[in-house]
């Protein structure tokens, strides 16, 4: 923030504070530095940034009038949902709105028929399978944070969870949006059928990060709870062998519900964690799902149990019952939360790698953290590819939150020389958006540029995330190179 | 104003589209290629109509200007099939039929079965095309990693990537899907594949009522079985058959099958694909139509069709197709519409004899988002050279 922008900053916010008072009622518009410092950062708490203002939102018409107001005052906003997200998707502007949307949590009723439901974009994740158990029905984007994240938030940053393998990630299970656009205008993408003619502006929204403006309802697809669900825990002494079997059950022409996979320090801190049990002595466990018809779940299980017995695993347990079921799952899903009870500090990464790169990409992280005498604990979608390494780190230390830093950004590199992603499911938000320009080319950006101007030409959608140098959207793509003279003046920045 | 190896010959009457004839047909071979074209059709004005094997051209409203027609059949590279993390990237000119073959030595399959011969895959993506195998695998917006595309100002563009699970940057190929080349060319596209089921079998439930197979789909649905698809195939107000396919394991498919015969209270089962399963009904007299709406209302939709239409239904998806006398046609359309709207369905027009076209609204209603999607389309191509007219609200 330049020292010229401020005060003109906080009359323009004081002004529209008064106006969104007015609009959304009092209580729901919080200014008071304390209150709004509860939200100054989402799941990566190393960004922070405390918010001009607060909007709590209770229904469409609250979020409506704040982007309406936000717009006409030409304020940045940002949206929020329960704030899981791990890459500063929702880090807040100084200069900005906040607008909470977690308070909008209705769901619609079960369309067993049909195989749907429309709920609000507050809603839990686990909400939605609660309501369609009933009907045998499931949402099956299942992210870790699944019991605390919302649905807002999950389309946003399009997370998706240990069941991507087999189903998709949420944009294979959003059939319809009801989007509050960045001017304040309303539109229905997608909807309760498939093919709506035109363009697919839903598939574009999510994932969006924010971007492109907020969602106040969605309808989700449900799936039919399988007949059959088997999990199996595998311990291996080397993590090679426990990559190879992930190749192997692949190569099989097997596709696993979920196929997830722990290093050696992850299994050492979910133990410390939540006493899981895993086998003793392992470096590396997977936990393979496999769901379906009973006798399709059966013949491939015996497969893979031999798959895995060929690559040397020393101790395979098969769940008897829903609770070991999940006391497996328990271990894997708390493993990030874990890692604090072996280390005062870490960073979470989330890259994406071919499934056939696993073996010397793991090596090749190892070699990497020793080189720098730190840490990484591996963790991970195992299935598609999806690596969560955490990069231990203690910041009582001297610069090692520094190298620590710089040790999660060379993974990164590493997944996209290795033909892969800088995200998975986290999105790129704060943190990741210098990395973009790694991945993509220059050109690449500036066509994505062109839907961000379609939607939000003004650039007040969560400005400064996701894109590494911002361009004003009056540029045609592929013309102008690095900075725009206007940026480059300081005279303006539009995203 | 080409590169020295694109292919260019004067345009004639067997290129038109939707009864509009080029000037020109060039038949670029590169990536590169494409953007010279593109930049030297921008530089000189012209209105550019990509096709590729051009067994969809009239899937969408005649273009109202088409200089230049961009053949993309020259790019025909397969160009990198990883077997073990199941992907291929393989470029727009690539027939449909002829990676499958490719793919199937490999024990895999790219889980898109449109019916239509020749279709390449950047008319696939372009035009959005499925078949009934999209009740278990998806279709291109499920399947589709990565893509390539020239903008229409010769920018080559990369979204996605050639990993499956992937949420960096905004998921542009979701947006070139169906899209027509309004919004540029497909030059490449990356797939996420899936393994070649070992086993095959069917139940075929003959239907004294097509309407009947409604209250069926939604069963089938509901319950654990996982069919590959539920074709319906029948006239309405007539008889139909239902063909429910499973492919799995041998053991998988002999259960399923037998237990699909108790559910439906009868079928018999068999081992071969019919050879019209997936067909688009009706013949060239007919205009056909693609219908959408919510699963479960395929017997409300099948009822509001005109007795003695010809349909062919992706049961359980939401997805139909029936092809209208061209007699009905003017007069049917617009109820229809009615009828369909009341399940959240669509139905657009995907083919019509010649003479009728101009009397048919090609897409119908679009909804409240028109406005955002010609703002899109103005930032893509502010000068409305890529297949003008062919898309929704003159787009």
């Amino acid at each position: 923030m330049t020292a010229i922008a401020e005060p003109d900053t906080s009359q323009r916010t004081a002004a529209l504070a008064e106006r969104l008072r007015a609009a959304v009622g009092t209580e729901r518009v919080l200014t008071d530095r304390t209150q709004v410092r509860t939200y100054e950062c989402d799941g990566l708490a190393n960004f922070k940034v405390t918010p001009a203002i607060v909007v709590l939102a209770e229904n469409r018409q609250h979020v409506v009038d704040t982007v309406r107001l936000c717009s006409e005052a030409g304020v940045p906003f940002v949206a929020r949902g329960s704030g899981t997200g791990l890459s500063g998707g929702a880090l807040p502007r100084a200069d900005g709105v906040l607008l909470v949307t977690s308070r909008l949590r209705s769901i619609g009723a079960v369309d067993a028929d049909n195989r749907q439901v429309t709920v609000e974009p507050g809603v839990i994740n686990l909400w939605v399978t609660r309501d369609a158990t009933p009907f045998d029905l499931a949402y099956a984007p299942d992210p870790s944070s699944q019991l605390v994240c919302s649905i807002g938030g999950n389309v946003a940053e399009n997370a998706g969870g240990a069941h991507c393998l087999k189903y998709g990630f949420t944009v294979n299970h959003v059939l319809g949006a009801e989007v509050v656009l960045p001017d304040g205008e309303v539109v229905h993408l997608g909807g309760r059928a498939p093919e709506h003619p035109g363009y697919d502006l839903l598939g574009a929204f999510i994932g969006s990060e924010g971007t492109l403006g907020v969602a106040t309802e969605l309808t989700l697809r449900l799936i039919r709870v399988p007949e059959a669900v088997q999990t199996m825990l595998v311990g291996y002494r080397s993590v090679e062998d426990a990559a190879g079997t992930v190749s192997d059950i692949i190569a099989a022409g097997i596709v696993p519900a979920a196929v997830e996979m722990m290093d050696a320090l992850a299994i050492e801190a979910a133990e410390a964690a939540v006493s899981c049990g895993y086998p003793e002595g392992a470096v590396a466990v997977l936990v393979i799902e496999l769901d379906g018809p009973e006798v399709e779940v059966e013949a491939q299980f015996r497969q893979v149990e031999e798959i895995a017995r060929r690559r040397n695993a020393f101790e395979t347990r098969i769940a008897a019952d829903a609770a070991e079921r999940a006391l497996m799952w328990k271990g894997r899903k708390s493993a990030f939360a874990a890692v604090g009870r072996i280390s005062p500090s870490y960073f979470v990464q989330d890259g994406v790698i071919p499934r056939t790169k696993l073996p010397e990409v793991l090596a090749e992280i190892d070699r990497m953290a020793d080189e720098r005498g730190l840490r990484v604990a591996n963790v991970f979608h195992a299935g598609d590819g999806n690596l969560h390494p955490l990069v231990l780190f203690d910041d009582a230390v001297e610069g090692q939150a520094h190298e620590a830093e710089e040790l999660a950004g060379a993974i990164l590199e590493l997944c996209i020389t290795s033909g892969g992603s800088i995200t998975g499911e986290h999105g790129v938000g704060q943190e990741k958006r210098m990395k973009m320009g790694k991945q993509f080319t220059a050109e690449d950006l500036d066509t994505m540029q062109l839907v961000r101007c379609a939607f939000d030409p003004d650039g007040i959608a969560n400005p400064g995330k996701v894109f590494p140098t911002p361009r004003l959207c009056g540029e045609r793509p592929g013309v102008h190179k690095g900075e725009h003279p206007v940026q480059a003046a300081g005279l303006g920045e539009v995203f | 104003m080409t590169a020295p190896t694109v292919t260019r010959r004067a345009g004639g009457p067997d290129d038109a589209v939707g009864g509009v004839a080029p000037r020109e047909v060039v038949r670029p071979g590169t990536v590169e290629e494409v953007a010279d074209v593109l930049r030297a059709a921008a530089a000189d004005g012209l209105t550019v109509v990509p096709v590729g094997g051009r067994s969809k051209l009239t899937w969408a409203a005649p273009p109202s200007s088409c200089d230049l027609l961009l053949d993309v059949t020259g790019l025909d590279r397969v160009v990198e099939h990883v077997a073990g993390d199941l992907t291929v990237v393989a470029e727009a000119g690539v027939r449909l039929a002829d990676l499958q073959a490719q793919l199937g030595q490999a024990g895999q399959l790219l889980g898109l079965d449109p019916p239509e011969d020749g279709a390449t895959l950047g008319g696939v993506v372009s035009a959005n095309a499925s078949g009934p195998r999209r009740l278990h695998y998806g279709t291109t917006r499920d399947l589709l990693i990565g893509t390539t595309v020239v903008l229409a100002d010769g920018t080559v563009a990369h979204a996605g990537g050639k990993v499956v699970k992937n949420v960096a940057g905004y998921d542009l190929g979701k947006l070139y899907t169906g899209a027509h080349g309004t919004l540029g060319v497909v030059v490449s596209t990356t797939w996420r594949l899936h393994p070649v089921p070992p086993a095959r079998r069917l139940v075929t439930l003959e239907l004294p009522d097509v309407a009947a197979a409604g209250p069926l789909s939604v069963a089938l649905a509901r319950s654990t079985l996982t069919p590959s698809a539920v074709e319906l195939i029948g006239t309405a107000g007539g008889p139909g058959r239902l063909v429910v396919l499973f492919e799995s394991i041998a053991e998988s498919v002999t259960d399923q099958a037998r237990a699909t015969v108790a559910l439906l209270g009868g079928g018999e089962e068999s081992e071969e694909l019919p050879a019209d399963l997936g067909r688009r009904p009706g013949g060239a007299d007919d205009v056909l139509l693609r219908l959408a709406h919510v699963p479960a209302a395929l017997s409300p939709v099948l009822r509001a069709l005109p007795a003695g239409t010809a349909v062919a239904a992706h049961a359980a998806t939401g997805v139909s197709y029936a092809a209208v006398p061209a007699g009905e046609a003017v007069d049917v359309l617009p109820r229809l519409r009615a009828a369909v709207a009341e399940h959240d369905g669509t139905a657009i027009v995907l083919r019509a004899p010649e003479g009728l076209v101009d009397r048919l609204d090609h897409w119908g209603p679009v909804g409240d988002a028109l406005d955002l999607m010609r703002r899109v389309k103005e930032r893509f191509d502010p000068e409305r050279r890529m297949s003008p007219g062919r898309f929704v609200g003159g787009l």
